[in-house]
């Protein structure tokens, strides 16, 4: 894998001349992991109840709501059928009680994860989730979080460098 | 049940699920081979076995969880769990800062600063070089955008290499992926 070529490089903006590249391929073998991470979460080979779309729709509000213009971007060429509402940060889920659940549950842990409480689980099941679809959506969400905050510290060092 | 743990202590709590783990009985070969990579080979815990139900992201998760852990070279091993914790006690996730303040502590063998940030948290009075890096953390772990050039300057100016402050990003950042599984499908109750 040329990890230049990966999601985070590319949205932090490191390449192979930068003068964070060292530092960059000192980890090459945590950043592969990463961007298997990042395929296991998007584009699992099974998804479960959570369309590729919708993955890729909710990555793309999460990355909003962390004002990450990059990965918005990049989200957006994942996008499918029914990405685009998820993403857009004013849509609450209307009048379908599963993705009202989901995009609660998303802007919530993704933002204040403190919160969190057993009544947010509950929620989610009480729509008719069931428990590894809910374990695949933490696991989506937790990602974003943790890829958030490696490229926006990249972009930081990359400044100091 | 017993009450949920709110307070921070480094007195390793006991996680309960608030889903369905994976019985290991009933475990498919790739849910198996999922778990298997994972550090622990005495027994699989509860929290193991509730990631094994989304196999394709454990499978992943673990080898670069504990590469970021227990790398080589960089960030010393205190230090890296220095910024665990710092993004633990910004989510209050007790489970997590508790596991890893006493793994702090054990490698420094000094209770004092881990003291210190549960009583105080981002406010900590620490050494310059721990200040530098718990204002970071913190402000990472909050909101990435709160962190600046001038958080990653500070750093700079009390020692740290680009090369550790990457290390203390990979650290603080994988705490707000687990903080976010550990606080959200468990609960931390005191050890029966």
């Amino acid at each position: 894998m040329d990890i230049f070529q990966t999601v985070v490089a590319k949205a932090s903006g490191i390449t192979a001349d930068s003068a964070l590249a060292s530092v960059f391929s000192a980890r090459a073998d945590l950043m592969e992991l990463t961007e298997n991470s990042h395929e296991a979460s998007l584009r699992p080979k099974s998804p479960g109840g959570l369309s590729h779309a919708e993955r890729a729709g909710l990555a793309c509000r999460m990355a909003k709501l962390n004002n990450d213009s990059a990965l918005v971007t990049h989200y957006e060429s994942l996008f499918g059928d029914g990405s685009q509402s998820l993403a857009d940060t004013s849509f609450d889920g209307g009048s379908d009680a599963r993705l009202k659940a989901i995009i609660r549950h998303t802007d919530l842990i993704t933002t204040k994860p403190k919160e969190a409480a057993a009544g947010d689980v509950l929620a989610l099941q009480s729509v008719g989730m069931n428990d590894p679809d809910i374990v695949r959506l933490s696991q989506l969400i937790a990602f974003l979080s943790y890829q958030i905050r490696v490229v926006h510290s990249l972009r930081l060092m990359a400044e100091v460098a | 049940m017993s009450e949920i743990l709110k307070e921070f202590t480094t007195v390793v709590p006991f996680w309960e699920p608030r889903v369905k783990p994976v019985v290991l009985a009933e475990a498919t070969p790739e849910q198996l081979e999922a778990m298997k990579v994972t550090v622990s080979d005495t027994k699989i815990g509860n929290y193991t076995l509730v990631l094994a139900l989304d196999p394709e992201t454990l499978q992943q998760r673990t080898p670069l969880f504990n590469g970021i852990m227990f790398h080589h070279g960089g960030l010393s091993r205190a230090e890296t769990e220095f910024g665990a914790v710092a993004a633990s006690v910004v989510n209050e996730c007790i489970y997590c800062a508790a596991v890893h303040a006493n793994r702090y502590n054990q490698l420094t063998k000094d209770e004092s600063v881990m003291d210190l940030i549960f009583a105080d948290r981002k406010d900590a009075n620490l050494d310059d070089r721990q200040k530098s890096m718990l204002n970071f953390s913190t402000k990472l772990s909050q909101s990435p955008l709160e962190a600046d050039k001038a958080d990653v300057e500070r750093m700079v100016e009390n020692g740290l290499g680009l090369d550790e402050i990457f290390d203390l990003t990979l650290s603080t950042s994988i705490f707000a992926w687990a903080n976010r599984l550990m606080h959200i499908l468990g609960e931390p109750h005191p050890q029966p």
